[in-house]
């Protein structure tokens, strides 16, 4: 690991004004996924602005659920007002990891990477939340723009989600067999206005599958899935899944998301 | 001894203390005065020549104390790694091992060779430095499967033009064919032996110290055999000889194999310390490191035919396996596709005629060399393979057909060397077949089938050869040590013991099962036994711990040591109670003497000696101190049948093993609980064999894919079942104690049967290892496209 200069500032706003001091600087909210990158040389930061000082986690839940970005994946995973407005989301969150890093790692550091294999992405483009940062509020469908990249500005901060409350929602992992990231991940959710599904770990980001939305769109049932075929577009092959494996498991992972969803 | 703690008690593991506290003393657990860091420099290329190391820039870098490349190794004239097994081609032509300097010398051959070692005054600029050192490569063609390698234009070592190290066979090639001549049925298989990476939960780490004063070295290292490691660094790396040289293998946290070998980077640390001024340096692998140059096990391609008459006996058996050695020879690395696999290639199974060939092949990979089982999974993956392969397309069960042909005389010499001692292969199979409810599978099949799923049941009846071994017979084929074993018992005048030997403990338990020996012999409470090991300055000298020997080979020495003490104390008993010694007995420690009520308990008796008051110290030496070197007169052979059955789904391709059942004949046993828990990660090693572990080298640039458990699996708890174990015993004839070995015969057992079961579930021959969820999930479509 190089040698980093360490910020962890009390506010936002001075969380701001650090990164826009030091330009090869990085936020880090449980730091799970960019500390082991920083030990493999993956990532050298000249600058870690620790947002842990900020202490804001905890969830609200009125019209809509709000979970703010420092909320831990244990939070929400334990959270009563989750488990009751979304069981699907404190399920994905109890899921992702291991006790260590649902400790640690935050919802907010996890949109922020945008993993093309990790878990909330997922939830967020499947719920059609709303992303709050620091200077606006973006929709979900913006949001996530590709691989590890988002639609977050230099310095801007993502600091709460807010989850429309769906009829119902699923989700269904399978996970990668060594790392146990989602090899292929499925979020469903009646909405109440429509079906939407949306695919994590099918390697280039996280992507709303059309031809599972517009089967469930039929009927929010996973009967309505049978002899659905995703195409191989946006899935990639590599050394544990082929692209036509993967795209096989997203109708699978579809039909058990939408039969467990609540 | 009745106090529950001798033989066959489950007594708990007196290193666990420690071991769960974090307080075990492992090799980074230790840090001496002005010690330094050690870094490698690795190569990026599968196969390049050196032209040139620029080590300026580097050298520049802070705390940068010396930097090392293989010209300084060849100066110093530190002779190269050894491979201490001779294996002869069936022409007579003995093995092509290549030069293996321990910093690379000219050329590279695999990623992850070792060509510099940085040393530095912390971890951190070592590993800086290294990163400055400019190598100039010119990169070669290389070849990284085992099936490609013969005669590829990637040529590897200058002594072996084809790639081939060597051609070697075994068995009665003029009678197997006559066999096959006369055969009803000829079953053939194609089988791949999935290469596997051992990944000790410890790293390999080394200290080496020379102290200029008394021009003496030291070297803490996480070694099975320590006095080996000792053996080979002053014999054939000629860093010292053998008085001025000590090894310590401290605590050491797994082996399974791959610890027993001589490294280069522990010899490189050792011998760097005299050119740093004879400050320790210190290294210890980063787990990328351990993927990258711990020898790997397996890798081999093996085409098998197997002839029947028309009654489904088994009459002949012929295999051809192509083993890879990756990029060098590792120290015992030419044993294993040889002698520690091909010798067992008769099972359980009473075969009149055998014969095998195998070519050994330089492949760009990091080296191979003994895994958890060593040769021996490797056999059993064709003999239980082709054998359930072979009833299949008998229309025979199964377990019929093993029967049918089980070896049920003893001693029984098969084609191929071995000489079985003692077994009963069907009484291990009824009870498997009963624990494993062989007679619900069917209704237990159809209920999986109603789900859209598939249910398979496999069986594997293995034989191993363990506690290796007679020292002349391995000697006769071509080892370069004897593999006889050592023991020291040390009775302290209070009458507490300490047994030191030459076996090393890495997670076995030795701790608790050898004093459970002592407990049952001398009536001792096992908190007052201490068993002493690892260090060559302590134990005289000791061959170290692999292929289940321990118990078999290294408690029979600790067993002849006692008897000698027991012998002894007698002596001082008889004088002390002035009587003869014929008339004492010893029982539950104490003696006494026939037909009085004189007793004295084991601990007076240890006083006694000590004090020397009053027996004629001219006629009997003070002290109680006796020592054994026990060479075994054969091979002890543990056998059993597994019986794995999984579900598949028929969705994803996911392999659920939804019971495993394992019944084993291990002979007498020390402590049942340390055996099942062997037992259970064996068949958990294997069930990642079979369904998970696969190391894998991309084609093209030679890298090794699976590098880090991002990509490489490793079972976990969840994946397994909890186990169903049973035993059977047919006491091992060849040792006082009636003792088998157990520490690797889940790993030799479980991918047959795992593999057995996946191929039953889908009715095909064969799937090939790691049966992965997209590896099966491509089965399935072959399935559904063969029936549309």
């Amino acid at each position: 690991m190089e040698n980093f200069n360490y910020h962890r500032p009390a506010s936002v706003d001075d969380a701001v004004k650090a990164a826009k001091a030091h330009p090869e600087a990085k936020y880090m909210s449980g730091g799970q996924t960019l500390i082991p990158a920083m030990k493999q040389g993956l990532a050298a930061p000249s600058d870690i602005i620790d947002l842990g000082a900020l202490k804001n986690s905890g969830v609200s839940l009125g019209s809509s659920l709000v979970i703010k970005a420092g909320t831990t994946h244990a939070e929400v995973a334990s959270n009563a007002d989750v488990k009751k407005a979304i069981p699907a989301l404190a399920g994905l969150a109890a899921n992702i990891g291991d006790p260590h890093v649902r400790h640690k790692g935050t919802i907010g550091g996890s949109i922020a990477n945008n993993d093309p294999a990790a878990d909330y992405p997922s939830a967020c483009l499947g719920l059609g939340a709303t992303i709050h940062t620091n200077a606006r509020k973006i929709a979900a469908d913006d949001f996530f723009t590709g691989l590890f990249s988002t639609a977050l500005e230099e310095g801007e901060v993502v600091t709460a989600v807010e989850f429309p409350l769906p009829k119902k929602a699923g989700y269904a992992k399978f996970p990668n067999p060594a790392s146990r990231y989602a090899m292929i991940g499925v979020f469903v959710a009646d909405t109440g206005s429509g079906a939407r599904a949306a695919v994590t770990g099918a390697g280039h980001g996280v992507f709303r599958a059309k031809e599972i939305e517009g089967a469930l769109a039929k009927g929010f049932s996973a009967a309505s899935l049978n002899g659905v075929k995703v195409g191989t577009d946006n899935v990639a092959g590599d050394l544990h899944a082929s692209a036509e494996y993967r795209a096989h498991l997203i109708t699978v992972m579809a039909k058990r998301a939408v039969d467990a969803a609540k | 001894m009745d106090n529950g703690t001798g033989i066959g008690a489950r007594v708990k593991r007196k290193e666990d203390h420690r071991f769960l506290t974090g307080k075990g003393n492992y090799t980074d657990d230790i840090n001496l005065p002005k010690q330094t860091y050690a870094y490698f420099v690795r190569s990026p290329h599968a196969h390049a020549t050196i032209n040139k190391i620029d080590t300026a820039a580097a050298k520049k870098m802070p705390g940068v104390v010396g930097i090392f490349t293989g010209e300084d190794i060849a100066n110093s004239k530190l002779g190269g790694l050894i491979c201490g097994w001779m294996i002869h081609s069936k022409d007579g032509s003995p093995m092509k091992a290549g030069p293996h300097p321990v910093l690379a010398q000219g050329k590279v051959r695999y990623v992850g060779d070792h060509v510099a070692v940085v040393i530095a005054e912390t971890r951190e600029q070592a590993k800086a430095a290294a990163g400055a050192v400019e190598v100039d490569y010119g990169v070669l063609p290389h070849v990284v499967d085992v099936a490609d390698a013969m005669g590829h234009k990637a040529q590897i070592h200058d002594v072996a033009p084809d790639n081939r190290v060597f051609n070697w066979s075994i068995g009665d090639e003029a009678a197997t064919d006559a066999a096959f001549k006369k055969a009803a049925h000829v079953t053939k298989i194609d089988l791949v032996n999935n290469r596997l990476i051992p990944n000790a939960m410890e790293p390999r780490a080394a200290i080496g110290y020379y102290d200029t004063g008394a021009d003496h070295y030291t070297l803490y290292t996480t070694s099975q055999n320590p006095h080996v490691a000792r053996l080979v660094i002053s014999a054939f790396h000629g860093l010292a000889p053998e008085h001025k040289l000590r090894v310590i293998a401290p605590d050491v946290g797994g082996g399974f194999g791959s610890k027993i070998f001589i490294y280069a980077e522990e010899v490189v640390c050792v011998w760097a310390s005299k050119y740093v001024g004879g400050r320790p340096v210190k290294w210890t692998a980063e787990r990328t490191e351990s993927f990258l140059a711990d020898a790997h096990g397996r890798d081999h391609v093996t085409h098998a035919e197997l002839a029947t008459d028309a009654g489904g006996k088994i009459i002949g058996f012929k295999v051809h396996t192509k083993a890879a050695m990756g990029a060098y020879l590792s120290t015992f690395s030419s044993c294993v596709p040889t002698y520690l696999y091909a010798t067992l290639l008769s099972g359980q199974y009473n075969i009149p005629a055998i014969y095998a060939e195998v070519d050994a092949l330089y492949t760009n990979t990091a080296p191979v060399d003994a895994y958890r089982g060593a040769g021996r999974p490797e056999a059993t993956y064709v003999v239980e393979r082709i054998v359930e392969t072979a009833a299949r397309e008998l229309k025979m069960d199964p377990a019929e057909f093993r029967r049918k042909n089980f070896v049920t005389q003893f001693p029984h010499q098969t084609p191929v060397i071995m000489c079985y001692d003692a077994g009963d292969y069907a009484a291990a199979l009824d009870e498997a077949m009963k624990i494993a409810d062989v007679k619900g599978f069917p209704a237990r099949k159809a209920a999986s089938a109603a789900k859209g799923n598939y249910r398979g049941l496999g069986y594997s009846a293995y034989i191993e050869a363990c506690g290796i071994a007679p020292s002349a017979a391995i000697g006769s084929l071509g080892a370069g040590v004897g593999l006889w074993e050592s023991a020291e018992v040390r009775v302290n005048p209070v009458g507490t013991v300490e047994i030191l030997t030459g076996s090393h403990s890495h997670g076995q338990g030795h701790e608790t099962t050898f004093a459970q020996l002592v407990s049952d012999r001398l009536g001792v409470d096992i908190n007052n036994v201490a068993i002493v090991h690892g260090d060559t300055d302590k134990v005289q000298f000791g061959m170290g711990t692999y292929g289940s020997r321990s118990g078999a080979v290294g408690m029979t020495a600790i067993s002849k040591a006692l008897d000698k003490i027991e012998a002894k104390a007698k002596r001082i008993a008889a004088a002390v109670m002035e009587s003869s010694p014929e008339d004492v007995e010893f029982k539950n420690g104490t003696f006494t003497v026939k037909g009085t009520d004189k007793k004295m308990a084991f601990g007076e008796v240890a006083l006694s000696a000590y004090v020397a008051h009053k027996f004629n110290s001219a006629e009997i030496e003070p002290g109680l101190k006796e020592s054994a070197f026990h060479d075994p007169s054969n091979f002890v052979f543990p056998a059993g049948v597994h019986i794995a059955e999984v579900e598949i789904d028929g969705d994803t391709g996911v392999t659920t093993v939804v019971n495993y059942t394992a019944v084993d004949d291990f002979g007498n046993v020390i402590n049942p609980m340390i055996v099942e828990g062997q037992v259970h990660g064996g068949i958990t090693q294997g069930i990642g064999q079979a369904l998970a572990e696969g190391a894998v080298y991309d084609k093209v640039s030679g890298q090794l894919l699976t590098g880090s458990y991002m990509d490489y699996q490793m079972p976990r708890a969840a994946d397994v079942p909890s186990y169903k174990l049973g035993f059977t015993c047919t006491p091992c004839p060849s040792n006082p104690l009636g003792m088998k070995g157990c520490g690797e015969a889940g790993a030799i057992a479980s991918p047959a049967a795992v593999m057995n079961a996946v191929t039953d579930a889908l009715a095909v021959k064969d799937v090939p290892m790691p049966a992965t969820p997209n590896v099966v999930w491509n089965q399935l479509q072959h399935l559904k496209k063969a029936a549309e």
